[in-house]
C-alpha cells in the first residue's frame, strides 16, 4: 500500500492537516479522507463540473487536482459557501427558483456561480451559459439554474 | 375547461388557482436546504466502519465466449477481501418473472450481473474485487486473468437479421404473436397492431408519403454514477443502500437473482442523482452483496466509473423505423403504416411495444398497421429512457406529417388539428382514449407568440412537432403520522429525483386543508411501507399523491369522529372548514385538535393505492434553428413547449420537467450517439465524447402548461415527466428541413451528418430537390 503524506491547506477558512496518497485527488481526499461528500464525482475527468471547488481564488475540477497540490494554498468547497449558518443567496435563489431535481449537480453549479459572480458581479445572460458550460445538469435544460443565477447577480446590483 | 397559462418568467406565484391553497404554488422543496448546501446524502456518498471498496472488471470485447476466469493472483494482492465472478451466482432459471419493470427472464438478469459462459457487449462484467480502498480494488482486477475467445459481433438490425448472423443467445427463438419459433435467431419477438382496411385506405390517398429513418443508441445520461453499498451479515440479514428509481424493484430483482427471499434484504434509497429510467435494472447491487458476504460480512461499496455506466448501463435503442402514411385531398389521414425494429442490446427488452403505441398516437387514424421487432446485438442491455421508445418512432412520425403538410400546401399545426386524436378515439393498439388533450396543445402552440412571430434569415428555419406518452399508474403504499402539535409525517416509498417529496406533500395539504409546511414528507426504505413501484412511468405526483389524499381524507374523518366522541354530537355533526373542526357551539382549529383527539390513542393512517385510469400525455413543440452552412453546427434560436399537464400541482417542478425532456431531446436529436469501432469497441464512453447539451448550448426554454384536467384523479394529475423528450428530434429535424431544404433520415443531426446531407442535396438535379415542387 502506498505511503501517505500529510497535507497542510486552509479548508473554507479553517487551517487544516490531513493524510492522504500521493495518487489520490483532491476529489477523493475532500470526500473519502476528510468526510466532506458535497462534491461529487460525475466524471472523474474534468467534464461535468460536479466536483468544482474554488482552490486560491480559481474555480477548478477536484477530479483533477492531486490531493498534495493544494499543500499550503486556500480550498472553499460547497460546505464552505454558507457563511455564519445562512444560506448563500445564490443557495436560496437555487431553492425559489426550483433549479434543482435531482441535486446531485447542484453543489458544483453553486461553486462554479460563486466563482463567476466573484469575478462579474453583473454577468449577461450569455456570461452565465458560457461560464456554466463547465457543469453539466441533465435535468433541468439549465433554464431555472441560469435565471437564478441572474437574479442573485440583479439582487445584488 | 382548459386553461393554459405561458410560464418561464421566473416570478414566483403567491397562491395556487381554482380555489385550491396548496396546490398550484412554488413552495420550495423539503430536501432542498440539504440539497444546496452538500448534505444531502447520496449512493457514493455512504460509509460506515471497515466499508470495504469493489471494482468491477469487465469485458474488452463485444461478443466472446468465457474459455476460464483466473482470480488467484487478484486473491493473493495484500488488502483483497473477496474476488467473486458468475461461480458465485445462483443458477438462475429460464422462466419470466415480473419484477416491477415489465416481465423480464431471470437467466437474461442474472447473466447482465457478470458474464457467465459469454460476453455480450464491450464492459460485460466478468468478475469483481473488493479491497481496503478503490485504488487496491481496481489493481486486483487487473490481475484476473480471463481467457477469451472472441466472435464477432453484431451491431446492427440489419447485421442480426442478416441470414448468416452470428446468434447471440442460444436459447432464443421468435416469439411471434404468441407463437414460439424453432430456430436459434437474434429477432427476440415481432408483434402486430391492425385495424381497418389498410390496402383501401392507401388506394384511396390522394398522396402518399413513405419513408425510412435510423435513429442512434443514446444514454440517460444522468450525473450521479450508479453506485450502491452491502452489508450481508452474519446472521444472513442483508441491507443494501442504493441510489434508485424504485427500492422494491432492487428488492425484487435481487431476491431473484440471489435466491433469497424478500424477508432477508432491506433496500434503503439514498437520494439520487438522475435516473429517467436508467436507474431501475440493478447493476452493482448483486455484486456488493456478494462481495460482502464472502469478505467476512464487511460492508462493500461498488462506484461506477462515468466509463463503466457508458459501456454497461442504460442505453435507450437505437432503430430502424419505416413511416409510410397516405392522406385525402383535404388532408385527412386514410392510412397509416409504421414498421419498428428496434435494438434491444445484448438481452431482449427494447421499448418497441411502448413505441408502438407512441408511434401515431397523436392522430386518429381508422386504417392503420404497426408491426413491432425486438432485436438483440451486442450492445449493453437496453434499459428504460424517459418515454421509452417515443422519441425515435416520433421522429419519423412527424418528419413525415411535415412533410405531407407541405405537399398538402397546409400549414403543419393546422394538419395537426384537423387529423387530432380526441376523446373516444384510439391508440395503435387499440386502447380507447377518455378525456385528452392533444389538440389543445397543439392549438396552444399555433397559437403562442412564437409561433405567430416572423423567423428571418438565411439558413433559419422554423418547426413543430406533437408526441404522446401513455403515462402509468400502478401500486402505491405511504403512511401518515399525526403529530400532537398539528403537523403530519408522509411516509412514502418514491425515490424524490425531481421534487416529488413537495408535489406529493402538497396533495396531503390540500386534502387535509393545512399549510404545507406543516407536512414533513420522507422517503423511507422497504421495510418501513408495504409494496411501491418505481419513480417511473410518469406515475409518481399521480398515484402516489393520490395515496396522499386519501391519507388526508382518513386523517380528518378520524379526527372528526374523535371529536364528536369529545364534544357527544352525531359522527356526521362535525364540519371541517378553513382549518377549523366545529359541531354545535364547539370548535376548535387543526393544530389543537391534533393534540386533543390523540390524548387517549394515536392517530395514524395507511394508504394503498393502484389505480389503473390513468391519463395520458400529451405535448406540441415549437423550435427555431439556425444552421452554419459551413460546419452544420446547429443553434437553437428558441423553444416553445405546450404540454397537456392536467393540474400543475407545483408548477415550477412540471416547467422544469418539460424543460429538462426537451433538453434531453435536443442532446438526442443534434448530438448523442454510441460511436462504435468495427470491432463492436465502443469508442466515446466519456462526458467529452458523449456530448450532453451544456448551457451555452440552449435558450430558454419557454413553457405552455395546457391544462385538461384528469377526470379520474381527485385534482386533475397527469403524469408530466416523459412525453415531453417525443417531440423535439421531429420539431428540430422539421426545422432543419425549412432552413436548408434537407430532410434528415437519421439521427443525430450532428454536424457531420448534415453537412453530408447538404452536399448530397446540392449534387441533386434542380428539379428533385424537395420543396420546389
Amino acid at each position: 500500500m502506498a505511503k501517505k503524506m500529510a497535507v497542510e491547506t486552509t479548508l473554507n477558512g479553517e487551517e487544516t492537516v490531513f493524510l492522504c496518497e500521493p495518487r489520490q485527488t483532491l476529489l477523493e481526499a475532500l470526500r473519502d479522507n476528510l468526510g466532506l461528500i458535497g462534491s461529487k464525482e460525475g466524471c472523474g475527468n474534468g467534464n461535468c463540473g460536479a466536483c468544482n471547488v474554488i482552490l486560491d481564488g480559481v474555480l477548478v475540477n477536484s477530479c483533477l487536482v492531486l490531493a498534495p497540490e493544494i499543500e499550503g494554498r486556500s480550498v472553499v468547497t460547497i460546505e464552505g459557501i454558507a457563511e455564519d449558518g445562512e444560506l448563500h443567496p445564490l443557495q436560496q435563489k437555487f431553492l425559489e427558483h426550483a433549479s434543482l431535481q435531482c441535486g446531485i449537480c447542484t453543489p458544483g453549479f453553486i461553486v462554479s456561480a460563486k466563482s463567476l459572480l466573484d469575478d462579474n458581479p453583473e454577468p449577461s445572460e450569455h456570461d452565465v451559459r458560457l461560464w456554466l458550460a463547465g457543469n453539466l445538469c441533465r435535468c433541468t435544460g439549465y433554464d431555472k439554474i441560469v435565471r437564478a443565477v441572474l437574479d442573485v447577480a440583479e439582487s445584488d446590483a | 375547461m382548459a386553461g393554459t397559462k405561458q410560464n418561464g418568467t421566473g416570478k414566483l406565484a403567491a397562491n395556487g388557482q381554482n380555489g385550491y391553497k396548496v396546490i398550484g404554488t412554488r413552495p420550495v422543496r423539503p430536501d432542498g436546504v440539504d440539497k444546496v448546501t452538500g448534505r444531502a446524502v447520496y449512493a457514493a456518498d455512504v460509509q460506515m466502519t471497515g466499508l470495504l471498496h469493489g471494482f468491477v472488471l469487465r469485458s474488452p470485447h463485444a461478443h466472446a465466449n468465457i474459455r476460464s476466469i483466473d482470480t488467484s493472483k487478484a486473491e493473493a494482492l495484500p488488502g483483497v477481501r473477496a474476488v467473486v465472478t458468475a461461480a458465485d451466482l445462483p443458477v438462475a432459471e429460464d422462466k419470466i418473472e415480473d419484477l416491477g419493470e415489465g416481465a423480464i427472464n431471470l437467466k437474461y438478469l442474472s447473466d447482465n450481473i457478470l458474464a457467465h459462459e459469454k460476453a455480450l457487449y464491450h464492459g460485460h462484467a466478468v468478475a469483481a474485487v473488493a479491497a481496503v480502498n478503490p485504488h487496491i480494488a481496481q489493481e486486483a482486477a487487473e490481475l484476473i486473468e480471463v481467457d477469451y475467445e472472441p466472435l464477432p459481433p453484431v451491431m446492427t438490425v440489419d447485421d442480426a437479421l442478416a441470414d448468416d448472423a452470428p446468434i447471440l443467445l442460444d436459447t432464443l427463438r421468435t416469439d411471434s404473436m404468441g407463437e414460439i419459433g424453432t430456430e436459434k435467431s437474434n429477432l427476440a419477438s415481432f408483434f402486430r397492431h391492425q385495424r381497418g382496411d389498410l390496402d383501401a385506405g392507401f388506394a384511396d390517398a390522394h398522396l402518399v408519403v413513405d419513408r425510412t429513418y435510423r435513429t442512434e443508441t443514446v444514454h440517460q445520461g444522468y450525473i450521479e454514477p450508479h453506485a450502491a453499498t452491502a452489508l450481508y451479515s452474519a446472521d444472513g440479514q442483508i441491507i443494501i443502500w442504493t441510489s434508485t428509481q424504485g427500492s422494491f424493484a432492487v428488492r425484487g430483482q435481487v431476491c431473484e437473482i440471489l435466491q433469497i427471499p424478500v424477508s432477508r434484504l432491506k433496500v434503503v434509497p439514498t437520494e439520487i442523482g438522475g435516473g429517467f429510467g436508467g436507474k431501475i435494472n440493478v447493476y452493482v447491487e448483486p455484486v456488493a452483496v456478494l462481495l460482502s458476504r464472502k469478505a467476512g460480512h464487511e460492508p462493500v461499496k461498488v462506484v461506477m466509473s462515468r466509463a463503466d455506466v457508458l459501456a454497461a448501463t442504460g442505453p435507450t435503442s437505437g432503430s430502424n423505423v419505416r413511416v409510410k402514411i397516405g392522406v385525402d385531398a383535404n388532408g385527412k389521414i386514410s392510412a397509416a403504416l409504421a414498421e419498428l425494429y428496434y435494438e434491444a442490446g445484448a438481452y431482449p427488452g427494447s421499448p418497441v411495444g411502448a413505441a408502438a403505441n407512441v408511434s401515431l398516437a397523436p392522430y386518429a387514424i381508422d386504417n392503420l398497421q404497426v408491426d413491432g421487432y425486438d432485436i438483440v446485438v451486442n450492445r449493453p442491455r437496453s434499459a428504460a429512457y424517459r418515454a421509452p421508445g417515443g422519441t425515435n418512432v416520433a421522429f419519423a412520425v412527424e418528419s413525415v406529417v411535415d412533410e405531407l403538410a407541405e405537399k398538402l400546401g397546409m400549414d403543419p399545426a393546422e394538419f395537426r388539428v384537423l387529423n387530432g386524436a380526441k376523446e373516444n378515439d384510439r391508440r395503435p393498439d387499440g386502447l380507447q382514449y377518455a378525456r385528452i388533450g392533444q389538440i389543445e396543445t397543439v392549438e396552444a402552440i399555433r397559437d403562442s407568440e412564437h409561433y405567430q412571430s416572423s423567423l428571418e434569415g438565411k439558413y433559419r428555419g422554423r418547426g413543430i412537432a406533437s408526441g404522446y406518452w401513455n403515462n402509468w399508474g400502478g401500486q402505491s403504499s405511504a403512511t401518515a403520522v399525526l403529530n400532537p402539535d398539528g403537523t403530519v409525517n408522509l411516509n412514502e416509498a418514491s425515490t424524490d429525483i425531481g421534487g416529488t417529496r413537495a408535489s406529493i406533500a402538497m396533495q396531503l395539504a390540500e386534502a387535509m386543508d393545512i399549510e404545507y409546511e406543516q407536512v414533513k414528507a420522507r422517503v423511507v426504505d422497504t421495510d418501513t411501507v408495504s409494496y411501491n413501484d418505481v419513480t417511473g412511468g410518469s406515475r409518481t405526483t399521480f398515484a402516489t399523491g393520490l395515496a396522499a389524499y386519501n391519507l388526508g381524507q382518513q386523517l380528518v374523518k378520524e379526527m372528526k369522529d374523535r371529536l364528536a366522541d369529545q364534544w357527544d354530537v352525531g359522527a356526521g355533526d362535525v364540519s371541517y372548514e378553513d382549518g377549523v373542526f366545529s359541531a354545535g357551539g364547539e370548535s376548535l382549529p387543526f393544530v389543537e385538535a391534533a393534540g386533543l383527539v390523540q390524548r387517549e390513542e394515536p392517530l395514524m393512517a395507511s394508504s394503498t393505492v393502484h389505480p389503473q385510469d390513468f391519463g395520458p400525455g400529451f405535448s406540441t413543440q415549437c423550435v427555431d434553428v439556425e444552421v452554419d452552412p459551413e460546419t452544420g453546427k446547429i443553434t437553437i434560436l428558441r423553444y416553445t413547449i405546450a404540454q397537456d399537464v392536467g393540474k400543475a400541482i407545483h408548477p415550477s417542478y412540471v416547467e422544469g420537467q418539460m424543460q429538462g425532456g426537451v433538453a434531453q431531446g435536443i442532446g438526442w436529436a443534434i448530438n448523442e450517439e454510441y460511436i462504435y469501432d468495427d470491432e463492436g469497441h465502443l469508442l466515446n464512453a466519456s462526458l467529452l465524447d458523449y456530448r450532453m447539451p451544456t448551457a451555452l448550448d440552449l435558450p430558454m426554454i419557454e413553457t405552455i402548461l395546457v391544462e385538461v384536467p384528469h377526470p379520474a384523479h381527485p385534482y386533475g394529475v397527469r403524469g408530466v415527466g416523459e412525453v415531453n423528450i417525443v417531440p423535439p428530434a421531429g420539431a428540430i429535424a422539421n426545422a432543419v428541413y425549412n432552413a436548408t431544404g434537407v430532410r434528415m433520415d437519421k439521427l443525430p443531426i450532428s454536424p457531420a451528418n448534415l453537412l453530408e446531407a447538404m452536399w448530397a442535396r446540392e449534387a441533386e438535379p434542380a428539379e428533385l430537390v424537395p420543396g420546389d415542387d
